[in-house]
Order: C-alpha cells, then structure tokens, then sequence
C-alpha cells in the first residue's frame, strides 16, 4: 500500500533563500525568474512577515475542496497525497478558486486557452521515489518530505523537545479535514497570514449536505406536484360533468 | 437617408450604441482573454458576469416556473393569459444565462464536457445540469406558440398532451436550480461575511426567486402593456402581488429566524459596508415592497404595484451581488469592480433580451392563448392587432 505523502514546513529554519521556487520552476518548466505570490507561473512563493518567511503552495488537502467543487472532475486526489488537475478536462468555471479555503489557485488570465495552475507535488517525481524538487533543494531543512503519520510525529516531537520556541499547533493536521503539507513556527499562525479560524471538518461534506437531498427533492416533490394537479384536474372534471347531468336532467323535464 | 433617420427613435440609438459597445467588448474577451476584458482576478475570481448574468438571470426567469404551476398544477386558469409572454420572459432569461457563460467560462467550447465527465459531487454539476434540462423544458413550454404561428398542428397537439409531466418537471428542475445557485456558496463558510452565510443558503435563493419571479409578471406585464398599449389584466397582478407579499412575509421572518439562530444579529449593527449593504437589501427588496403591498390600496393601484415589484426585483439583484461580490470581499482582501466592458457585455445581454422580446409580441402569437388568425395586413397595424387580440371577447 502506498503511503500517504507530506511535506513538514518548519518555518523556524527557512531562511528566505528561494532555492524552493527556482527547483520548482525548473522541475516544472515554468517561466524563470523571481515571484513574491503565487502566480499562474510560480506554484510556491515565500511570503515575507517581517523577517520570517512563510512558503506558499497548494496544500493538498486529504479531502480536497477543489475535487468535490469541479462540475468535470478536473481535480483528482492521488493515493500518494498529490492533488493533480487534468487540463484537457476543465472548462474554466473557476469554481476551484472560488472554493479553495487557501486561495491556491491560479489562474492564465492573459491567454485565450487558459489553465488552473498550482504545485503538483512533483507527482511524477515521488512515484519514481525521488523527493518534490523543493524539498530536495532546500538547504536548511526547512522542506522536509516524507510519509504523513512520520511527519506529524517528528513535529510533534520538535515542538515536545522546545516547547518555549514551538507554537503548540501543527497547520495542517486538522484544518479541513487536514493536508499533506504540514507548518510549525515561533511566531503565531495568525501573525503569519495563515486561516486560523478553517474549520476543522472537510469542506466537501457542505455542499453535500444539500445535494444528497436531490432525489428526495425530486421523488417527494414529484408525486406532490402530481397529487396537487390530480385533485385539481378531477374536482374541474367532476364540476363539468355534474353541470352536463345538470343539464341533461333540465332538458329531460322540459320534453315531459 | 431622411426616412431612415425619422425611424432612428431615442430608444433604437441607445440600443445600437449598447450592442456596439457588446461587440467591441465581446471581440476583447474572446482575442485577448478574460484578463484583457474584465477585472477579474486570482483573488477575485467571479465577478459581474456570475453575480448578475447568472445569478440574477436565473433567478428573474421564476416567474415562469411560478405561473406554470399556478395555472396547470393548481388548475387556476383565470391567468392563462400572461402565461405565455411569462413562459418567454423565462426562456430568454436561460438563453441569455447561457450565453453569459460561453463569455465567463474560460474554455466555453468545452462547455460539453459536464454532459459526458460527470462529479456529482459538485454543486456546479447539478447546477449545469439543470441548465440544459431546464431550457429544453421552457424551449418545449414555449413551443406551442412558435408551432400555431406556423399551423403545426399535429405537432402542438403532441406538445398539449404532455404539457402535465412536462410542467411537473419544469417546476423540479426549477426548484433544484434555484437552490442550487444558493448551494454554490455553501463550500465558502470563511470567505462569505456571516450576514448572509448561512447552511440555508438553498432555501433563500429559492424563496426570494419565487417573490422576485411573482415581482417579475408584474413588472413585464406593466412593460408590454404600455409599449404594445395592450389592456392590463391589473386583478390578476393583483393576485400575483398577494401571493409576492406573503412569500416576502416568510423570507423576512426565516431571513431573522437564521440571524437569530446562528447569534448573528449583532452583525446587523456593526458599522462596515458588508452590513450597511445588507440593510439596504433587506430594506428595498423585503420590508418596503411588503409594507406596501400588504395593503390592499396598494396592491390595487396600478403606480404602487408597479413600483412594489420594481423594488422587490431591485433588492433581489442587491441579494445577489451582495453574495457574489460585496460579500466576498472581506475575505479575498480584494475589492472588485467591473470594468466597462464587463457591464456593457451585460447590459448588451439585457438588450437583446428586449429585442427579442419585442419581436415576438410583434410576430408570434404571444398575447392570446387560443387560435390566431393570419391575417394579411400592413406592417405597421400590428400594434391594432394585437390590441384587439388582447381584449376579452
């Protein structure tokens, strides 16, 4: 069985050199040169809050909000952990964007053809069983790639071991319905621009809520309308035809 | 040359200038793409096109499913008469919906896709889904017109008989779609601001269409009356208008209710733009047009109804924005404003939508519901025509 990938973020120990974006942008053939936000061309970006530099990306959730809201199935959640989007599928609602609790996606406004873009998790890398190019290029040990269940107990452990550094919390590991990326940091979360408040269920099970009771809809709502317009048409058939005899019994009398 | 100008009325001016703004605007979108022709963004990725076109389209074209189950559902046949240009009103509206979307989606020519790739999963899936079933079913509620005017009489009749199961479908599918817009904002609990987040998102979409579509007979009766100086079925707006007021009755208590129930009332005293936005949609769209409408004067004064559904329409619109954009803009830390095109692309749909509209009260048999005679007549007289169709008996 293939196990659930992640990436541990350990913001203490980036120091804002960008190695990660360059090594994605090669690995991925994305147009070069440095971007401070994610970008239709940069799928991660370091962030900057006063000094401590914050890497962005696509989180890959478990539950992906992005999968559950396209209207083709553009969006797939690997076993792996990778959350992938197949172009050739999407017909550019825009939903994804729309819907992501991070604001991940991106998209080619300019072009007449235009993508979603973001990180890929290097899919094609880890099934060959290399690390994400980011990971592999960080310097500091910041990016750490590894199974999920190892990670969260390393975290947890170096958050254990200096507790007076560590916020208390792991980003990632709750947050709806959890991610395979993980953060821990000095600084709190929210200082850092990060959603504190998401709510920890996955996000999917919302909008499923009101389209499981499709059929209901349509079966009850059916025989309804359908018993509504039976009553109806019968009492305007039963009217006339008690008008008919009405008559009839009239005309009778008068030929006695 | 002097002949063409004496035609060449305000009205038809103000219409070409619009439809050749549309084009310049449509001809950006589809060569530069959406950057060049809106200003959407990776931070605000739906905008007018979605809040209006979309949003307010569907919601505006109500009325047809409304009327359709008053009068064959219910059996009340006493407004049979506006049925049709109602059922019009309706289809034009999912039209120009689709249209909108071949626009805002980005790649429109795989709009095909939702058909064969199926997520039912995805609220967006529904939604598409009860786009296409939903306008094949108006294209067959309105067919019956468009085959009389050509004496396809076999065909009509064919039409006639499963005009019950047809409507019966019209009304589900109306009901899943309506609620459906309002289920889209389901999935962004931090992102939509608390005054109009709620789990019964479904449910308000779907009772303020149905006053807004109550709002929209009205109102489109008023607009042909008067540009086709056809008599006024004003006891049957009248109706129309009681049954308006108790839905806006409902949706101003559930709208408190829901407040009340997710300890959101606080919300409506706390001085930002998401809440002074909020009032005036809930001031316009629900109490105004129900403290007039709930009394009987009001509702029988042609003036007063007219502007009651006026205000009830315009606070729908307000209700549909205010979720699509000022909502939203809180938490995208992003405002948004259309650019000219994206306005004149939509008010271009709009215009159409008139034309259109306009055109068929001029050749199709719109105000009358039984047969219509062909009769060879100058062009112009047809404004006598139809006002002598019009008339009872």
């Amino acid at each position: 069985m293939t196990k659930h990938k992640a990436m541990l973020i350990d913001i203490t120990l980036c120091v804002g050199c960008n190695a990660c974006q360059e090594a994605c942008k090669t690995a991925n053939n994305l147009q070069t040169g440095e971007e401070k936000s994610l970008s239709s061309t940069a799928y991660t970006a370091l962030d900057e809050h006063d000094g401590v530099f914050v890497r962005r990306m696509c989180q890959h959730c478990i539950d992906p909000t992005c999968a559950s809201v396209c209207p083709v199935g553009a969006f797939t959640k690997t076993p792996e952990g990778p959350v992938l989007y197949d172009e050739d599928k999407c017909i550019g609602c825009r939903y994804c964007m729309q819907a992501c609790p991070f604001q991940v996606p991106r998209y080619e406004w300019s072009s007449t053809y235009p993508r979603v873009q973001k990180c890929v998790f290097c899919h094609s890398r880890i099934s060959k069983g290399l690390q994400p190019a980011c990971a592999e290029a960080c310097p500091s040990g910041a990016t750490k790639f590894g199974d999920r269940d190892e990670l969260l107990k390393e975290a947890a452990e170096r958050i254990k071991a200096e507790p007076s550094k560590y916020v208390n919390r792991i980003y990632g590991q709750r947050e709806v319905g959890g991610t395979s990326i993980l953060y821990i940091t000095s600084v709190p979360f929210e200082q850092l621009g990060f959603k504190t408040e998401l709510q920890e269920a996955a996000l999917p099970s919302l909008t499923w809520n009101a389209l499981s009771k499709v059929p209901g809809i349509v079966t009850v709502g059916g025989t309804f309308l359908y018993g509504i317009w039976w009553i109806t048409n019968r009492r305007t058939e039963v009217r006339k035809y008690e008008l008919q005899e009405a008559e009839k019994r009239s005309n009778g009398n008068g030929t006695h | 040359m002097k002949r063409f100008l004496s035609k060449l009325t305000f009205w038809k001016t103000v219409a070409g200038v619009i439809l050749l703004a549309g084009a310049y605007s449509t001809v950006v979108r589809f060569f530069g793409g959406l950057g060049a022709a809106t200003n959407l963004s990776d931070q605000f990725p739906w905008g007018l096109w979605i809040g209006f076109d979309v949003l307010c389209g569907v919601g505006l074209a109500a009325g047809g499913f409304t009327l359709a189950a008053i009068v064959y559902i219910f059996n009340v046949k006493r407004f049979e008469p506006i049925i049709r240009p109602t059922i019009l009103t309706a289809f034009l509206g999912y039209i120009l919906v689709i249209f909108a979307l071949m626009f805002d989606l980005g790649r429109p020519l795989q709009i095909w896709h939702a058909i064969i790739m199926w997520n039912p999963h995805s609220v967006m899936f529904e939604v598409a889904w009860c786009v296409m079933l939903y306008t094949s079913v108006l294209a067959l509620e309105f067919s019956p017109v468009v085959l009389e005017k050509f004496h396809m009489t076999k065909t009509k009749t064919f039409v006639k008989k499963i005009t019950i199961p047809l409507i019966i479908v019209g009304v589900l599918l109306s009901t899943l779609h309506q609620s459906s817009l309002g289920s889209l904002y389901l999935i962004v609990p931090e992102k939509l601001h608390g005054l109009w987040y709620t789990p019964y998102l479904p449910v308000f979409f779907y009772v303020s269409a149905i006053a807004a579509g109550c709002a929209m007979i009205i109102f489109e009766s008023f607009l042909s009356s008067r540009a086709f100086k056809r008599g006024l079925e004003l006891s049957l707006l009248t109706e129309i208008a009681r049954v308006g007021v108790m839905i806006l009755g409902v949706l101003m208590v559930m709208k408190l209710v829901d407040l009340a129930d997710r300890h959101a009332l606080p919300l409506l005293f706390v001085p930002q733009t998401e809440t002074y936005f909020y009032w005036l949609e809930l001031l316009v769209g629900v109490v105004a047009p129900f403290a007039l409408l709930a009394r009987k004067k009001f509702r029988e004064n042609e003036t007063w109804l007219f502007w009651s559904a006026a205000l009830i329409i315009m606070g729908f619109v307000l209700n549909r924005l205010n979720i699509s954009i000022t909502g939203m803009e809180g938490w995208a830390g992003k405002s948004y404003f259309p650019t000219w095109m994206e306005i004149m692309v939509t008010i271009s749909f709009v215009t159409v939508g008139f034309i259109v509209f306009a055109l068929a009260a001029k050749y199709l048999p719109l105000f009358k519901h039984e047969k219509h005679e062909v009769r060879v007549k100058p062009e112009i007289e047809w404004i006598e025509d139809l006002r002598s169709v019009s008339q009872p008996n």
